[in-house]
């Protein structure tokens, strides 16, 4: 009791002293909040002003991420009725929904393989994918595009699908978490007269949904924004993506940032509602693709 | 089972790479004249990359923007780590604040913050002009040969640091406690503790950030294409938008090629030198 009565005074400064630096911790945290923040919401409370001018006017100070005066959807109809935005969303959805889908499938039968069956040269092929996980997309697509335009797939879907599907970092992620799933699973299936396939679809799957989702995000994060590659192998706009339409209506002159913005937000808004709702996946996924110390 | 993903690797990446290595060699070109067959030049592309001017200004500025992005976007993503690791409330909605850049796609980054660089209307000039009580000048950001460059590497920071700041946070969340409660009993300070235990332990977590925003920005593309296309006088020229300029616009492959081999080779080495020092670690270990 002495002893608690002697920390008294002490525990009071104590907590003073630390309520100051709990303050400190939070303008910080606000001030940080702010700068995340402010090219968002400056984008999406621009698009729905539908008077340039206004906008225009209001964008040097706090008016611009203020909805207010002429707000409404004009800018998003607009970008409907000029362009073929219908088109390019259902692109970019297309070709991420298939990119990722065969390419879960495919990567994972290959770091299944990888991580439980015996066969020769096992082990150089892993060192292969690891090494191949440092070839950046940038340095072959020259080559690349003289090989697509051979077999004429320029303009088209599979030309933004199937290079991209085999990944070696997600085969190397799969990998990973393949090799930590204890072997006694599969081989009491395999005891129990299963072959390779049914283990895999019937054991390793339903174990690896995190590792499945990690790769899904991470993949989808990537192919929503690709850029480089489309700008190349797309012409019209029947297979033009998301992020190469809203460049080259960017690229216009004069620009109709109203509708700019009414273009980005759409762009933007289904992976952040997609990121809201999945914060929790989103986040350990990120943190699964670091090496762990 | 891992056929498809063989021949698909095969197919889309080793192939490519190694016709890259070997058009580098040649005057191959995007659409083949018939009067001009591609014929061996040896090293001439080479010699002649190293000679070129734009190609030196661009990696001129790879290089610059790696040296002070990599720099600033470790440290920032390690102390926005450590703000919301803190144990006070409603740190989980500020870091899904200060994540929600990253899943926004570069091409819509780069034109949100055009517009915020507007030198006369735009948010930043007239924010800095208010806060430095009207004593901030006029900057012409994406029209200046000066600071292009600087402009490209803040939103660059904006969008990415927050990718990182989630695997230090994971690293932060796999020291064990026990070292800082044993530094409590010891009476270390705050510094002392993030000196000798926090930066020890995030060793191989911030070796990996730098490395992977190394590679980031040597890759720089996207930003650049939509905002300056190179310019203003090359002064945001890069090796990829270089590339994409002679082997795609221009048709030259062989000359586009060998800018990927050597920006390739750059990548490379930036990754064995993480191999060599991740080894060392374990060989003291």
């Amino acid at each position: 009791m002495a002893h608690e009565a002697k920390r008294g005074p002490m525990s009071l400064a104590r907590r003073t002293r630390r309520s100051a630096s709990t303050a400190v911790l939070y303008a910080l945290l606000i001030v940080l909040a702010l700068y995340f923040l402010f090219p968002t919401v400056f984008m999406v409370v621009s698009s729905l002003k539908t008077d340039e001018l206004q906008l225009m006017a209001d964008m040097g100070g706090v008016r611009g991420f203020i909805p207010y005066g002429e707000i409404g959807l004009g800018n998003f109809q607009r970008v409907f009725q000029e362009m073929a935005f219908g088109r390019f969303f259902f692109n970019s959805v297309f070709i991420l929904v298939m990119t990722v889908g065969i390419g879960l499938l495919v990567n994972s039968m290959f770091a299944y393989s990888l991580a439980r069956l015996r066969f020769r040269g096992r082990a150089i092929l892993v060192s292969v994918v690891v090494a191949l996980i440092i070839v950046p997309t940038e340095s072959v697509v020259i080559p690349m595009l003289l090989m697509v335009n051979t077999v004429g797939w320029i303009d088209s879907y599979q030309v933004q699908i199937v290079p991209f599907v085999a990944d070696a970092f997600s085969i190397f992620l799969f990998y990973q978490f393949f090799i930590q799933v204890p072997k006694d699973f599969d081989e009491a299936a395999l005891i129990d007269g299963a072959g390779y396939w049914t283990v895999y679809a019937r054991v390793i799957l339903p174990l690896s949904r995190p590792v499945f989702a990690s790769v899904a995000i991470l993949q989808g994060i990537q192919h929503w924004g690709r850029f480089l590659w489309p700008l190349m192998v797309t012409r019209g706009e029947t297979y033009r993506p998301l992020p190469v339409a809203i460049q080259q209506f960017f690229s216009q002159d004069p620009k109709a940032w109203g509708s700019i913005f009414a273009f980005a937000t759409m762009t933007t808004i289904p992976l952040l509602i997609l990121f809201l709702v999945f914060q929790k996946w989103f986040v350990q996924s990120v943190a699964s693709s670091g090496v762990k110390g | 089972m891992s056929a498809p993903a063989i021949v698909l690797l095969v197919v889309f990446l080793v192939v490519p790479f190694v016709l890259s290595i070997g058009f580098a060699f040649t005057d191959q070109r995007l659409i083949p004249n018939p009067n001009l067959p591609t014929s061996f030049v040896g090293f001439r592309n080479f010699v002649r990359l190293i000679t070129d001017s734009t190609f030196q200004r661009a990696l001129r500025n790879n290089f610059t923007f790696t040296l002070v992005v990599v720099p600033v976007q470790t440290a920032l993503a390690l102390a926005m780590a450590m703000l919301v690791n803190t144990r006070v409330r409603g740190t989980n909605l500020f870091r899904t604040i200060y994540f929600s850049p990253v899943v926004i796609t570069m091409v819509v980054v780069s034109i949100v913050w055009y517009l915020l660089y507007n030198p006369d209307q735009g948010f930043i000039n007239r924010t800095l002009r208010t806060l430095t009580f009207g004593h901030w000048p006029n900057v012409r950001w994406l029209q200046s040969t000066f600071w292009a460059l600087p402009a490209i590497m803040i939103l660059s920071v904006w969008q990415g640091v927050g990718f990182q700041m989630v695997i230090f946070l994971a690293g932060l969340q796999d020291i064990p406690t026990e070292l800082y409660e044993a530094s409590d009993v010891d009476g270390a300070t705050r510094r002392q503790k993030f000196f000798h235990i926090t930066l020890p332990q995030l060793r191989n977590t911030t070796l990996f950030v730098v490395i992977s925003t190394t590679i980031l920005s040597f890759k720089l593309f996207h930003q650049v294409w939509v905002m300056t296309r190179g310019g203003p006088q090359e002064s945001t020229m890069t090796a990829i938008v270089m590339m994409y300029r002679q082997g795609f616009q221009q048709g030259r492959v062989g000359y586009a090629s060998a800018i990927a081999v050597l920006f390739f080779c750059m990548v490379l080495i930036v990754s064995l030198l993480q191999r060599t020092v991740l080894k060392e670690e374990r060989a003291v270990d």
